[in-house]
C-alpha cells in the first residue's frame, strides 16, 4: 500500500516501469523512496525509470510457506545495475539451488497482485 | 565519582524465570514479574529500592506499575532482541550521571504459548509492508536468513559451516539441564533435518520458547554493601549501533556495520582487545549470525569463522567458549533473546554456570536486533582491570 512518498514507485510498477529516485546533486540512485537523498541529503531528487537489469545477490527457498500452486517461493536480493538493492522473488525457475547461481543476471517483470503490481525477477535467458 | 565504564557500574542481581521453555500458565506480565522478583532477591533488594526501569517488547510504564516501582528514570528503547544490551549501556550512563541509583531491566516473553501477548502485525504501508512483505519476507526465518548464502559464497564456505555452529552449541546444551534441545548432533544430522528456508534446516533456526530474565544494576560502591556484593559483575565497556530496519537494505550483505561499530566502541571503552576475552555470547537466532559476529567483532579474520567453529574453538574446552548455555539455537529463544545472553555471561563470571568455563574473567556479549537492524555490545568482568 503506497504512501505519498512511494506512490510514484507503485504507479510505475502498474505501468510496467521500475522507477527509482535519483539525486541531481550526487548523481546516485537510491531505494527505498525518501524525501531527500540517502547519500548526500540533497532535496534535488527525481524519479527516473531504470534498466530493470541486475544480479542475484542472495536468496532463500521458503519451504515453510508454499504458494497456492504448491511452489516454494524464492525470496531473493537483487542488486540493480544502477546500484540499489531490493527484496524480490525469482520467478520462472524451479526452486533448485543448482539453477540459482549467485551473481546470475536478472531482469525485472511485474506480477499483478490485487490492485498492485510487484517487481519480480527472472534469470536472463530463461523463457518467460 | 561513578564512571559509566571501567567498573563503576555493576550488575548486582541477575536471574531468569524459575523455568524457561513451554510455560502455558505464564502470561507475559507474569514472566516479567517472576524474573524481576528473582533478580531483586538475588541482589538483596526490594521493589521500593528501584528508581530506574527499562524493558522492551512491552510498555515500560505498564511493567513498572505491575512491579510496584515508581521510577524517576525510564528506558523503553525497543530495537528487537538486543534491546537489553542497550538498556544495560543506558543504565550505566544514567547511574554514572546520577539520574538513577538502582535500575531494573526486565524481559518476559510468551513466544511459544502466546499468553497475554500484544499482537504483532506488519502495516501494509510500512517500509517492510511495502518493500519486503509482498515477496514473502515477513517471518524471522524468511528475513534474517536471506543474506546468509552471500556470506558463505564470498568466503568459499558452505552449509556445513552453518551446521558446525549447531553442533558446537549442542555440546554446550548437552551440559545444561534447562536447555530446550539437548541431544548431541552431527553436521550430517543437522543437514538432514527438515528444511525451513534453504540453506537453513530446522536445527539451524532457534528454538521458540517462553521465559524471562531480569538484571539489577547499581554503582560498584552501593553494590559493595549488598548481601551478595561479592558476586557483582562489572560493566567494563559497551557500544550500540543501528543500520536499516529492512534486511534488504544492509550496507553490506556479508558483513554487518552495526556489529563492527558497536563492538569497536565496546572494546575501546573497556580498554581490551579480542585476545583478552575469555568467554563470548554471540546472539544466535540463526546459525549464520555467530559467524558474522566472529568476523565483524574481530575475533577471527575474514573467511575464518567457519573453520574456527568447525575445529572446536568455540565448544567445550576450546580457546573461545561461545554460547555456553546452548544459545538461542539450543537453550532458549523467547523472541528477544538478548536478556538470556547477558544472564549466561553473568553466570559464567560468577562461576555459577551449568557448563562452567574455568577461570572466565572477561565476557563479551554481542546482541543483534530487528534482524540485521541494530546491535548492542557489552563487556563484563568479575574483577577490575
Amino acid at each position: 500500500m503506497p504512501t505519498p512518498e512511494s506512490a510514484p514507485f507503485w504507479a510505475g510498477t502498474l505501468r510496467g516501469e521500475l522507477r527509482l529516485q535519483q539525486c541531481d546533486d550526487c548523481g546516485r540512485h537510491y531505494f527505498y523512496p525518501r524525501v531527500s537523498c540517502r547519500y548526500c541529503g540533497s532535496s534535488r531528487i527525481q524519479w527516473r525509470q531504470v534498466s530493470g537489469h541486475g544480479r542475484l545477490v542472495s536468496y532463500i527457498i521458503n519451504h515453510r510457506q508454499p504458494d497456492s500452486a504448491g511452489r516454494q517461493p524464492i525470496i531473493a536480493l537483487v542488486e540493480l545495475d544502477e546500484g540499489p538493492r531490493m527484496m524480490t522473488n525469482i520467478v520462472g525457475v524451479d526452486a533448485d539451488p543448482d539453477l540459482l547461481p549467485l551473481d546470475a543476471r536478472l531482469t525485472v517483470e511485474f506480477e499483478v497482485r490485487g490492485d498492485q503490481a510487484i517487481p519480480v525477477f527472472r534469470l536472463e535467458g530463461a523463457a518467460s | 565519582m561513578t564512571t559509566m565504564h571501567g567498573g563503576g557500574v555493576v550488575i548486582a542481581g541477575a536471574a531468569e524465570t524459575d523455568e524457561v521453555g513451554a510455560l502455558p500458565e505464564h502470561s507475559v506480565l507474569r514472566l516479567h514479574g517472576e524474573a524481576a522478583r528473582n533478580a531483586l532477591a538475588d541482589a538483596g533488594l526490594q521493589p521500593g529500592d528501584v528508581d530506574g526501569i527499562a524493558t522492551a517488547g512491552h510498555n515500560v510504564v505498564e511493567i513498572a506499575h505491575h512491579l510496584g516501582i515508581a521510577p524517576r528514570w525510564l528506558d523503553g528503547t525497543s530495537v528487537g532482541g538486543c534491546s537489553f544490551m542497550l538498556h544495560v549501556r543506558h543504565a550505566a550512563a544514567a547511574i554514572a550521571a546520577g539520574a538513577a541509583d538502582v535500575v531494573l531491566v526486565t524481559h518476559g516473553e510468551s513466544g511459544r504459548s502466546r499468553v497475554g501477548v500484544t499482537p504483532y502485525s506488519i502495516g501494509p504501508d510500512s517500509l517492510k509492508g511495502q518493500f519486503e512483505a509482498p515477496f514473502g519476507s515477513t517471518a524471522p526465518f524468511s528475513s534474517f536468513t536471506v543474506p546468509a548464502l552471500r556470506f558463505l559464497h564470498d568466503r568459499g564456505m558452505s552449509r556445513r559451516d552453518l551446521a558446525a555452529v549447531v553442533v558446537a552449541q549442542r555440546e554446550w546444551a548437552f551440559r545444561n539441564p534447562r536447555a530446550f534441545r539437548r541431544k548431541p548432533i552431527t553436521v550430517d544430522e543437522v543437514l538432514d533435518r527438515p528444511p525451513v528456508a534453504y540453506p537453513f534446516t530446522r536445527d539451524m533456526c532457534c528454538v521458540v520458547t517462553d521465559g524471562g530474565g531480569a538484571l539489577v544494576l547499581t554503582s560498584a560502591e552501593r553494590a559493595a554493601d549488598l548481601p551478595n556484593g561479592d558476586r557483582r559483575v562489572y560493566v567494563l565497556g559497551s557500544g550500540e549501533a543501528s543500520e536499516s530496519s529492512l534486511v534488504s537494505q544492509m550496507d553490506d550483505v556479508s558483513s554487518f556495520g552495526a556489529f563492527r561499530r558497536a563492538s569497536a566502541e565496546a572494546f575501546a571503552t573497556a580498554g581490551i582487545m579480542p585476545a583478552d576475552v575469555d568467554h563470548l555470547m554471540a546472539y544466535d537466532a540463526f546459525a549464520h549470525v555467530p559467524l558474522y559476529m566472529l568476523e565483524d567483532l574481530g575475533f577471527v579474520s575474514h573467511g575464518e569463522s567457519g573453520a574456527f567453529v568447525a575445529s572446536g574453538n568455540t565448544g567445550p574446552g576450546g580457546t573461545l567458549p561461545m554460547n555456553t548455555n546452548g544459545g538461542g539455537l539450543s537453550y532458549t529463544h523467547t523472541g528477544m533473546y538478548g536478556m538470556f545472553a547477558i544472564q549466561e555471561a553473568v553466570r559464567q563470571l560468577r562461576g555459577e554456570a551449568p557448563a562452567q568455563v574455568p577461570d572466565a574473567e572477561v565476557s563479551f556479549v554481542q546482541g543483534v536486533g530487528m534482524f540485521f537492524g541494530a546491535a548492542g555490545s557489552l563487556v563484563f568482568a568479575n574483577r577490575l582491570p
